[in-house]
């Protein structure tokens, strides 16, 4: 079922003049930069879900806060759907554009306001990109925890409205946890301030509803981020194993033993051989599966640790342990897992990365029924894995010349999303929702559950103009979208009409 | 100790659907070892006791589920007999706390700054709403973004958004070595120490000054935690300290004056405050006993960019610092949103929500 906007399942949007809506732009806002020929709207038309296009009405690139308050007061007034997009790195469509509705492009924002190394907190535009804080908190000796593989690009206001995660979550959380303050404007174009300088601030936490919303409920202006002192050293494992079950095992062993790893990750053989051609990163290519896991923080209890893990491994069955020797073999190790991505883009014209999370335990099963999936639908699927917090990224091969074969790949990627629901998991660790996701959405709440999400969203935003059809899917889609999938015979959703 | 097991979840859902269809409003409460917080609320009591027990706990996963009307310290033995705990160490304040009021209260101990606090542990929630539904939001994972986050939310909503019926947390190993000690330098110096040792990996996990000495406990490796003792000096504290700190049992809490809590920003210098004062959280958490009102106290707060708390039932109308018009807007509609009747410990926060 498709996944772009489609006005008979998602709801009808306002209709816009688009030359009445510039030229009252135009005349308010003069100094706004503002795209509106199609051949400046089409670098626009996607996010870093690339194979989903729309081309937005209009493009705006403000510079100062007061336009983005004066371009929400009037959208509020006419009307108009407000899409909201940071660097524009988002896997999940986020920031897909409507047709109807304007782009509100964020990246010029990129200020870094204030790094206070005593208080240890930066303050920035929403534009800033992620890695960006961390360089500007160096020279203190501090950093900004999460860490997506984006972060080179993405943006902190992306990274606010995403819930972003990254390798390091176990230990050191994801944006949420990471965040003292955000600014925002709301639809009607108010500014309010969430969260504090403070640890806490009075009232609901809605701070916490705020990030990972997608978009949907306000539009973020400036981020107050947490820094923290730079681990003094870092070291990495390498652990081999002849099965995946006895890695997934050895991670549970590590937990048990009373260590949080900075990073815990796992590789399939697939994915092996393929980083391993790629980046010769010294990755054992006949073992099924292996294990990265690097520990940091003050140098003698990394070294403890480090035994410790290496001996916990070991009575896992790993067939090898290898502890990077310098920080050279440290940076190659991980060099293989980082590019494993475009390690697979190597081996396939085109992959497809997913994002589900499931309890540990039940990695073995979950791998198993990938593996028959991937069978069934005729497509390989290679597997990364954050295994410390339990999320993860199934790449599935394909190429989208050959007719079908991108559907396929999208079916076969649900049905992956289905299984981690139904063993307790969640359809999206830290890609978030987007329209990517927003079938699978049925899948993981009921109908009441989704009642309760669109109240909230119109607790904020009563007319639905920011980000219309994102994040929560309307009982009609999952009626449409219910029709594939009935679960224990029951058909979902039996008071809508069907179309 | 064994925990005791007890679905009741039915029976809550009888009594919220009940007070619906009555139009009624409910007070809902565990043990009431945090009632005195906040505005007293009117309403028919919801017990949530009987809905007791831990559904889930796997060590190795990191997470814990469990039904709000558990006993908090039955919660924390289970915890703890697999090596585990509750990093933000939430305040019980009176035998029989429960998992639920800890969720409501959102309080957490010592060792907040460092670990996170008690909204930073909760991975997913069952709630019945206002539209009398049980729901889940969240899960069992550690990364979940599908959906809005209303189980991070029920933090610190002090009941007025649902009833909360189980919640899922995050849980981590204990530290493998503890150790706590006494420093006498005043409260300026230790500030100031406290921000250069903040900006260093030193394993900090609890630091307070009461006026006289500066408090500390480091948690970590064999390695780290010798350094950093060595390194800091100062003489043997016993670690009873930071459990009396929490429970607000030391001498400081004995004053009969009003007590305040001044939330402030990281790095706030030493305050003259109307009163006498004891420092937590490195300094982000100052315990006031004043006389003085609740304009003079918040005006202090406020100006170096924190809030103020009353802890003392009956001492202000209005405990929790009130809210700027377009947040207090967001609240209503948000409390609407959750609970359109209204039902769900009125006033409890804010009269108006």
């Amino acid at each position: 079922m498709n996944i772009l906007y489609d006005e008979r399942v998602d709801g009808a949007l306002p209709k816009v003049d688009k030359a009445a809506l510039l030229a009252e732009l135009q005349a308010q806002l003069p100094d706004l930069d503002i795209l509106h020929r199609s051949e400046d709207l089409k670098p626009y038309e996607c996010d870093g879900l690339s194979a989903y296009r729309t081309t937005p009405l209009l493009v705006v690139l403000p510079e100062r806060i007061e336009q983005v308050e004066t371009l929400l007061k009037l959208c509020h007034q006419r009307g108009v759907p407000v899409v909201a997009r940071g660097a524009g790195t988002g896997l999940s469509g986020g920031a897909l554009p409507l047709e109807q509705g304007i782009l509100l492009v964020m990246a010029r924002f990129n200020k870094i306001l204030e790094v206070d190394p005593a208080g240890r907190f930066a303050r920035v535009q929403p534009g800033v990109r992620n890695l960006a804080i961390s360089q500007a908190a160096a020279p203190y000796e501090l950093y900004y925890a999460p860490d997506p593989s984006s972060q080179i690009a993405c943006s902190i206001g992306g990274n606010v409205a995403e819930n972003a995660g990254g390798v390091h979550c176990l230990k050191y959380g994801l944006t949420v946890h990471n965040l003292l303050k955000v600014d925002i404007l709301t639809v009607e174009g108010e500014r309010m301030t969430l969260g504090s300088d403070a640890l806490d601030s009075p009232g609901f936490d809605l701070l916490a509803l705020f990030t990972g919303s997608e978009g949907m409920l306000g539009i973020v202006t400036e981020v107050t981020v947490k820094l923290l002192p730079k681990p003094q050293v870092a070291k990495v494992l390498l652990a081999a194993f002849d099965s995946v079950e006895k890695a997934g095992r050895a991670v549970g062993d590590i937990i048990a033993a009373g260590i949080i790893p900075g990073g815990l990750e796992m590789m399939d053989n697939l994915s092996i051989r393929a980083a391993e051609d790629f980046i010769h990163a010294g990755y054992p290519v006949d073992a099924e599966a292996i294990l990265l896991c690097e520990l940091d923080g003050v140098e003698t209890d990394v070294h403890d640790d480090c035994a410790r893990v290496s001996e916990v491994l070991k009575l896992a069955g790993a067939t090898e342990v290898r502890l990077a020797k310098d920080e050279a073999e440290r940076v190659r190790f991980w060099a293989g897992r980082k590019n494993a991505f475009p390690a697979v883009g190597r081996i396939s014209p085109d992959y497809y990365c997913m994002d589900g999370t499931i309890p540990r335990r039940e990695l073995p099963g979950v791998l198993k029924g990938i593996s028959d999936l991937s069978e069934q639908f005729g497509l390989r699927v290679a597997n990364v894995f954050h295994a410390g917090d339990g999320n993860m990224h199934p790449l599935i091969l394909f190429d989208a010349n050959q007719p079908g074969e991108l559907e396929r790949a999208e079916d076969l990627g649900g049905k992956i999303l289905e299984l981690c629901v139904r063993v307790g998991g969640s359809i999206t660790g830290e890609h978030g929702v987007g329209r990517e996701k927003i079938n699978q959405m049925c899948s993981q709440f009921n109908a009441d559950e989704l009642t309760l999400f669109h109240a909230v969203k119109a607790a904020f935003d009563p007319s639905g103009l920011l980000n219309p059809g994102k994040n929560i899917p309307t009982l009609h889609r999952c009626a449409e979208f219910g029709r594939m999938h009935i679960h224990n015979g029951q058909l979902p959703f039996p008071e809508l009409e069907r179309f | 100790m064994s925990v005791i097991a007890n679905d009741a979840s039915a029976q809550l859902l009888d009594q919220v659907n009940q007070a619906l269809a009555a139009n009624t409003p409910l007070r809902i409460q565990g043990s009431g070892s945090k009632s005195f917080l906040g505005r007293q609320a009117d309403g028919v009591l919801l017990d949530t006791r009987e809905h007791r027990g831990l559904v889930t706990y796997d060590p190795t996963e990191l997470v814990v589920t469990v039904r709000a009307g558990t006993p908090l310290t039955e919660l924390e033995a289970a915890l703890d007999a697999a090596g585990q705990m509750l990093p933000c160490e939430p305040p019980h304040f009176a035998e029989g706390a429960t998992v639920g009021g800890m969720i409501a209260a959102g309080l957490s101990g010592p060792r907040r700054p460092w670990s996170g606090s008690v909204r930073d542990f909760v991975l997913g929630s069952r709630v019945i709403t206002g539209q009398g539904k049980h729901l889940r939001f969240g899960g069992e994972v550690m990364k979940n973004v599908a959906g809005y986050d209303l189980s991070r939310l029920m933090a610190g909503s002090f009941g007025c958004l649902g009833v909360l019926t189980e919640v899922s947390l995050k849980v981590l190993p204990k530290p493998r070595l503890c150790t706590s000690l006494r420093l006498e330098i005043d409260l300026e110096r230790a500030l100031l120490k406290l921000a250069e040792w903040g900006q260093q990996p030193i394993p900090i996990s609890a630091a307070s000054h009461d006026g006289q000495a500066l408090h500390l406990r480091l948690e970590g490796g064999e390695g780290s935690v010798g350094a950093a003792r060595e390194r800091i000096g100062g003489d043997d504290l016993d670690p009873g300290y930071w459990n009396d700190l929490r429970e607000q049992r030391l001498a400081f809490f004995a004053d009969p004056r009003p007590l305040w809590r001044l939330s402030l920003p990281n790095n706030t210098p030493a305050l003259g405050l109307p009163g006498d004062q004891l420092v937590d959280w490195a300094g982000a958490q100052r315990w006031l006993k004043s006389d003085a009102d609740a304009v003079t106290i918040r005006g202090i707060a406020v100006e170096v960019g924190g809030h103020a708390t009353c802890f003392t039932a009956g001492a202000t109308s209005n405990p929790i610092q009130p809210l700027s018009a377009p947040l207090l807007r967001y609240h209503r509609q948000l409390k609407a949103a959750l609970d359109p009747q209204g039902i769900f410990n009125p006033g409890r926060m804010y009269s108006e929500v």
